[in-house]
């Protein structure tokens, strides 16, 4: 538009005479114009066309989504400190040669800050292991093996050798995200990582145990733990016939078996990645196997898998994990799967996937998987990538899928329509006559510093219909109300809002009954 | 550059440090929001005025032209325009994003948190203002990080200052600019090209006798008004307690609007030891929403802060802990690991927080060792002959004293 023009060519003159260091008076004259020029363009057309939203996949928290956060947040970070977990915090920020050439074909799916004379950076792309699909998108594996750059830089950097942490944050990629499945560009992970040399299995049951802990916690329903190790796919494979060179992308086929029927995975691997049929069927005889101690002992008995060096080191451990998990109590919820594959680039021993399963009602024989809400496994090559000298830090951990659980619990509360509060008041100020401003600011003011969560109405005079009223819409549940007559005795009016009953409380004991009865709720 | 990694000893002060803070939003009543590290590039240009240079942007990569927050006050606004709310007590912890050349003594960052408490909303004169106020008073206490003050002005009494003394209405904000650095350089005002001396000597009434207090002062400009400014702010403050926070002889100062060219707001800011405070940009400025919501809010300098919490620690030697374990589960002899696990589990499970070593048959020297280096409190310790009497040897780490339990 013209006066739009007009405006930006003015704006242009103004720069151009404070650059040129023009008279201080003469460049007044033209700002003031300018600012003539710009209310005009306002007052004629309204407002500047300007879209009013976030960044596309990306989207805001209200309170009531914090309310939920921060409930599922409480759960799993008490989790993780009860098991002695430490937090690192790491820069949104990476160089960007750090994290380009680590995630071969998904380096595109990386946000790049503009360069803007400095060093080039990008946000960073993940805390953890990075091919997981927490959505019902399949989305293949990038073909370099590499997952928790960050943490794997950091223990790389500081020579660190053994290190239990948690690491919750938000990671950013620009991939087309359907968001009705909880996939955006800008999203939260949540991982805990035991580094070090140990034992084996002990740090991979305890990741275990705190899989476990924390679903249960969040009371999100039934669930099974699937567990595998890399060594006994590859052993599999190996006696099937399987050559070397196919490894990986079997590997993936049999992914799929958790969504699709094995007829399927099948005529994917022979009709698609030239597996000979009979190798297919041998796969098949194994790969659809799961259940508990029985079936590794099963395993180890296996002809041709107990003449395989790598998949009797593997149902080895797998053994001893399970006795482990036997002590610590959930084998009920852990599952022997041999389907389970998951991104095995990075992976070099145990694998593990945690997925809710849906009761339905009807004729089902086995529970349906809503789809996974935890993944991880042990990666003992990856520090190594980064250290100077090639020095390895065996590592396990598992990455919590954070958004999929929020998306699950809003649901859930949608549902069952339980109001959550927004706001951990625990008693309104209020006066039950005019002029007594001064005398809620002032117990107000004692409430708060007796660390009381304590709210008042904004306004000098308020009925106090109105402010029973706030109390009931957010969730308040006591009163404490100052009258002329109570002021004159000495004791302020504590109100139940729940059951209406009120009683005069003496106001040096206010902030004691206050506490008692808040901690009944 | 000028990002760190938190090691664990700085995260768990850290979470300290931001637990205090939020634990004091939430007495005064506020929820929580987030909104995306993201925003269009068009939300945020134009609202910051001189501090536009050190937004970080984003590379176009065919998509919607982005950039990093800058701050959590104009996505605040934006939130409030986007949700057509008029009223609302929110605060936002996160991190923001600026370009600027990092002083790093200074604790000022590229990344860094920031801690915002905001109240919208058309009210009674004041009274949000003074519970931000109140908010302050209470962190800082809170933390203890030593005397400090409050400084508080208003925006249209420098206005009419500046008006008073001659200062043409194109200069306000940069005459702002100059007064808000007042606390950094020493001298004053005296000798800049758009206001002399002589005009503060014309202005009347209240005005006067603050500026005549200030030549007497013998500071610089603006001098101790702060007394004759209860009279004009109504006297809210003082209920609040916070008259014991606001100390005598100070230099008031203009807190700063980002945005440049535009409408002054009404509002009071109250602007902290560490960092300032913003004037949030209403909805009208972003555009479609039109209509105006007050606000009144504060931000905390967490940075600062912390940078301080962290000297004072080294400074005085004492270890933070990094975990928050509560006994170590242990045992003296081999082939005991399975009793270790089934204790530890059963503590686990009744919420406890409790580790033990990833090894087979450790040492019970290692074990206490390893409860002294991290700070754990209590060992509880099963052998052979607890397991047999059925009890458990409980170890205080510091005292070493043991009772069977």
């Amino acid at each position: 538009m013209a006066e739009e023009a007009a405006v930006r060519a003015q704006a242009e003159t103004v720069r151009r005479l404070k650059q040129d260091k023009a008279d201080a008076d003469e460049i007044a004259k033209e700002v003031a114009k300018l600012l003539e020029m710009k209310a005009q363009l306002g007052t004629d057309e309204g407002k500047h066309k300007f879209v009013l939203k976030t960044p596309k996949g990306t989207r805001d928290f209200g309170p009531k989504e914090m309310a939920i956060r921060e409930r599922a947040f409480k759960a799993i970070i008490s989790c993780f400190k009860r098991h002695g977990a430490e937090v690192i915090d790491t820069p949104v920020f990476e160089l960007k040669e750090t994290l380009t050439g680590k995630y071969g074909e998904d380096s595109k799916l990386i946000y790049d800050l503009k360069d803007q004379g400095g060093e080039l950076l990008s946000l960073r792309y993940d805390l953890t292991i990075s091919c997981h699909s927490w959505g019902d998108d399949s989305f293949s594996c990038p073909s370099l093996a590499l997952s928790q750059v960050p943490f794997a830089r950091y223990l790389a950097m500081n020579k660190i050798t053994n290190i239990k942490r948690y690491h919750i944050a938000k990671v950013y990629r620009r991939d087309n995200p359907a968001m009705t499945r909880g996939r955006y560009r800008e999203f939260y992970q949540c991982d805990f990582d035991i580094a070090g040399q140990f034992d084996p299995m002990i740090p991979d049951a305890e990741c275990l145990k705190i899989v476990h802990e924390i679903l249960s916690d969040l009371q999100l329903g039934d669930f099974v733990i699937k567990v595998n190790d890399r060594r006994i796919l590859d052993g599999v494979f190996a006696v099937c016939g399987v050559p070397d060179s196919k490894f990986r992308t079997i590997c993936s086929s049999v992914d799929k078996l958790d969504k699709v029927p094995w007829e399927e995975v099948r005529s994917e691997m022979v009709a698609e990645k030239g597996l000979s049929p009979e190798a297919a069927d041998r796969i098949g005889e194994y790969v659809q196997l799961h259940g508990g101690l029985d079936l590794i002992e099963q395993l180890l008995q296996d002809p041709q898998l107990s003449q395989n060096k790598v998949a009797k080191e593997g149902l080895g451990d797998m053994k001893l994990l399970f006795e482990y998990l036997t002590l610590f109590g959930i084998t009920g919820k852990i599952s022997f799967d041999l389907s389970l594959a998951r991104g095995l680039d990075y992976y070099t021993g145990v694998i593990f996937e945690a997925v809710l399963l849906q009761q339905d009602n009807e004729h089902l024989e086995e529970p349906l998987s809503v789809g996974s809400v935890a993944g991880g496994g042990r990666y003992d090559g990856l520090v190594g990538m980064f250290d100077a000298k090639g020095r390895k830090v065996p590592c396990v951990g598992v990455s919590i899928g954070i958004e999929r659980i929020f998306s699950i619990l809003e649901q859930r509360l949608e549902a069952s329509e339980e109001k959550i509060r927004t706001t951990e008041t625990q008693v309104l100020v209020a006066s039950a006559q005019k002029k007594l401003l001064e005398e809620r600011l002032k117990l107000i003011s004692e409430l708060w510093d007796a660390g009381i969560k304590a709210e008042m109405l904004y306004k000098k005079n308020p009925k106090l219909l109105n402010q029973l009223q706030y109390c009931e819409e957010t969730g308040i549940p006591l009163v404490a109300i100052v009258g002329e007559q109570e002021l004159k005795e000495g004791v302020v009016k504590l109100r139940i809002v729940a059951t209406r009953e009120e009683v005069n409380v003496r106001r040096e004991s206010l902030v004691e009954e206050i506490r008692i009865r808040t901690s009944q709720c | 550059q000028g990002t760190r990694d938190h090691a664990p000893a700085q995260a768990a002060l850290r979470e300290r440090l931001l637990g205090t803070v939020v634990s004091c939003f939430k007495r005064h009543g506020a929820a929580a929001i987030d909104t995306p590290v993201l925003e269009l590039r068009d939300t945020l240009v134009g609202k910051y005025g001189e501090g536009a240079k050190l937004i970080y942007e984003l590379q176009d990569q065919g998509g919607e032209l982005l950039a990093l927050r800058y701050d959590l006050t104009v996505p605040f606004a934006r939130y409030l325009a986007m949700n057509k709310i008029s009223k609302m007590k929110r605060y936002h912890v996160a991190k923001v994003y600026r370009r600027d050349n990092p002083a790093t003594t200074r604790g000022r960052y590229r990344e860094f948190y920031q801690c915002d408490f905001d109240i919208a909303g058309q009210f009674d004169p004041m009274i949000p203002d003074a519970e931000c106020l109140k908010i302050v008073h209470e962190i800082l206490s809170d933390l203890q990080l030593g005397d400090f003050v409050i400084k508080v002005n208003d925006r249209r009494i420098l206005n009419g200052v500046f008006a008073v003394c001659g200062v043409p209405e194109s200069q306000f904000i940069p005459a702002c600019c100059t007064v808000d650095k007042l606390d950094k350089v020493s001298t004053g005002l005296r000798g800049r090209h758009f206001w002399s001396w002589d005009g503060c000597l014309r202005l009347g009434s209240v005005v006067a006798v603050l500026v005549e207090k200030s030549f007497t002062a013998a500071e610089m400009g603006l001098g101790a008004w702060l007394v004759r400014l209860l009279t004009v702010v109504p006297h809210k403050l003082c209920l609040c307690g916070l008259m014991e926070a606001v100390g005598e002889g100070n230099i008031l100062q203009q807190l700063m609007s980002f945005c440049a060219l535009q409408m002054p707001w009404e509002e009071v800011r109250s602007e902290m030891v560490a960092e300032k405070g913003l004037s949030p940009e209403a909805a009208d400025r972003i555009g479609e929403y039109g209509r105006k919501v007050p606000c009144v809010g504060v931000s905390i300098g967490i940075e600062r802060i912390f940078s301080i919490l962290e000297q004072r620690l080294e400074a005085s030697g004492e270890k933070l802990r990094t975990t928050e374990t509560q006994v170590l589960v242990a045992t003296p002899q081999k082939h005991l690991l399975a009793a270790r696990m089934k204790l530890i589990s059963e503590l686990w499970d009744a919420g406890i927080k409790a580790e033990m070593l990833y090894k087979k048959d450790p040492k019970l020297l290692k074990q206490l060792q390893y409860c002294e280096d991290t700070g754990i409190p209590l060992a509880a310790i099963v052998g052979e002959q607890e397991l047999a009497d059925g009890v458990v040897k409980l170890r205080d780490v510091a005292t070493r004293k043991e009772v069977r339990v």
